[in-house]
């Protein structure tokens, strides 16, 4: 006996992959929609692109606080250069960038594929020789897959940014140590990791979104429930795949 | 010519259309009425592919939607024209770029070109100078007239219309009612027009077939329909509440 919730569990599974693949496939097929993936690219890039500035500052500002009052303890506070930057360029930068991302962009295309679900425009599309899937969702994945590594840069840098200012200029660590330290703790696989990361929570983000958009019904509470069920599902897969992420690769 | 042949189609347990067939005459009107909740736009959408058969046939020109791939039933549908129940507008583009989006999908047509075909398929339903509208911005019979006009835009032989003037006034229904008769005379296209209103169907129909408990139970001429003996269609059209069919 498997039981019902988990064999709901599994067929969703199957439909978000399917979903997915034949988004993928229409990407290499054409006609390519260039200019909607512009225009998605700057919905899911570019727009969060404050929003995750200041999260990443502020992550990077309070490692740098807790880590300080960690490591002081033990008279290691020249450490917290190297620890801030290993922690938000393996983890920090991609988890709490995609989380952002998930609540602010996911959400509003499981709104607007929703919204699109239950006024007909979907069936407009396909009636008019269209395929769905290749206008609509095929742009939003590949921009979440394009942006969020982008994005995690940007995170990762004010993230350290911050940290700096913290540690150095209000803690008064000393600022070549603080330097030195990250150097030698750091490696350049621990930031490229972090983007390969970035890249799969820009996918699931985006399609997570596009699958509850996409398959929505029931009216106007349906499209609530979409968005609400979008931002639930999406946070908990990051957090998931995160973790295995992590295991698979450092 | 489209042909529905032993179609079914159920939800879960909920069976919607039951071994149901229909032949629609090529090159005239065919109103569908029934009940709401009776499976009208269900059948609808299994002409146009946009749902499939769980068995039985669905045959447009001798060939059968529900076992054509999604390139063969692309090239069909090119040869469509939709207007849905609430018009179904794309409501991130203004009304211009609603009637010029199939012309853009799918001919190579110039923007000048393009441009001039729009503004002359929204004057022949009446509206003209909106292009630059949102659809957020029009009343419902509007938008209703803007979602014919992007149906007709690549000169469709077929045109499927969803109840076109549910919710409209009567003036404004009589109005759609018009130019759906006009548009039909004019371009010859095969028309498929689901209502509930009688007094439009008897104005419109070449054909008029009466769906009821999943199956096409009558069909005929408007004038048959009107003097049928059958007391389940006499009921529908007299518009009264007791009879065979249980309302409540
Ligand atoms: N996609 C669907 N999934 C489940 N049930 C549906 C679906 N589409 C229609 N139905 C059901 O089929 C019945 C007929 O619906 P419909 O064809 O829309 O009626 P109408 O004649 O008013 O157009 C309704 O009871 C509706 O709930
Ligand atoms: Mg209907």
């Amino acid at each position: 006996m498997l039981g019902r919730p988990f064999l709901a569990l599994v067929e969703g599974f199957g439909r978000i992959a399917v979903l997915f693949f034949s988004a993928m496939a229409w990407a290499f097929r054409p006609p390519f929609r260039l200019r909607l993936l512009v225009k998605q690219l700057e919905f899911v890039g570019v727009r969060s692109f404050w929003v995750v500035v200041i999260t990443g500052a502020f992550t990077g500002m309070v490692i740098a606080l807790q880590t300080y009052y960690g490591f002081r303890m033990f008279s290691a506070e020249s450490l917290v250069g190297g620890i801030l930057a290993l922690s938000v360029t393996r983890e920090l930068g991609p988890v709490i960038t995609a989380l952002v991302v998930a609540g602010r962009a996911g959400s509003a295309i499981a709104a607007e594929l929703g919204t699109m679900r239950v006024t007909q425009q979907i069936d407009a599309l396909a009636s008019m020789a269209v395929d769905p899937v290749q206008y609509l969702v095929t742009p939003r994945i590949l921009a979440g897959i394009v942006m969020l590594p982008l994005l995690v840069v940007m995170a990762d840098f004010v993230g350290y940014v911050g940290g700096y200012f913290v540690g150095v200029k209000l803690l008064g660590i000393n600022s070549g140590m603080f330097m030195a330290k990250t150097l030698e703790l750091m490696e350049m696989s621990d930031l490229m990791n972090g983007l390969v990361k970035a890249a799969v929570f820009g996918l699931i983000l985006t399609t997570v979104g596009c699958y509850k958009g996409y398959y929505t019904s029931g009216g106007a509470e349906g499209v609530g429930r979409a968005t609400t069920d979008a931002v639930v599902i999406s946070s908990l897969a990051i957090l998931i795949s995160d973790y295995f992420l992590t295991a698979v690769m450092f | 010519m489209i042909e529905l042949v032993d179609v079914c189609k159920a939800f879960g347990r909920q069976r919607v259309l039951n071994h149901l067939d229909l032949a629609v005459e090529k090159g005239e009107t065919t109103v569908i009425i029934g009940r709401s909740g009776g499976g009208k736009s269900v059948l609808l959408r299994h002409l146009i592919g946009l749902m499939k058969p769980d068995c039985g046939q669905v045959l447009v020109d001798g060939q059968d939607l529900a076992r054509m791939n999604n390139r063969q039933l692309k090239e069909i549908r090119k040869s469509f024209g939709m207007l849905f129940q609430d018009a179904a507008l794309f409501d991130s583009m203004n009304v211009g770029d609603n009637v010029a989006f199939p012309l853009r999908e799918h001919t190579r047509k110039r923007r000048a070109e393009i441009r001039d075909i729009v503004e002359e398929k929204l004057a022949s339903v009446g509206l003209s100078g909106v292009s630059d509208k949102m659809p957020s911005e029009l009343s419902g019979g509007m938008r209703k007239r803007v979602g014919l006009a992007r149906a007709l835009a690549l000169d469709p032989h077929i045109i499927l219309f969803d109840e076109p003037t549910t919710g409209l006034d009567p003036l404004m229904a009589d109005a759609i009612d018009t130019l759906i008769r006009d548009t039909q005379a004019r371009t010859g296209a095969t028309c498929v027009v689901i209502s509930h209103d009688l007094a439009g169907a008897f104005k419109i129909a070449h054909h008029i077939a009466m769906l009821y408990e999943g199956r096409i139970i009558a069909k005929g001429t408007p004038d048959e329909i009107r003097n049928t003996e059958d007391p389940v269609v006499r009921q529908f059209v007299e518009g009264r509440a007791d009879g065979p069919i249980k309302v409540v």
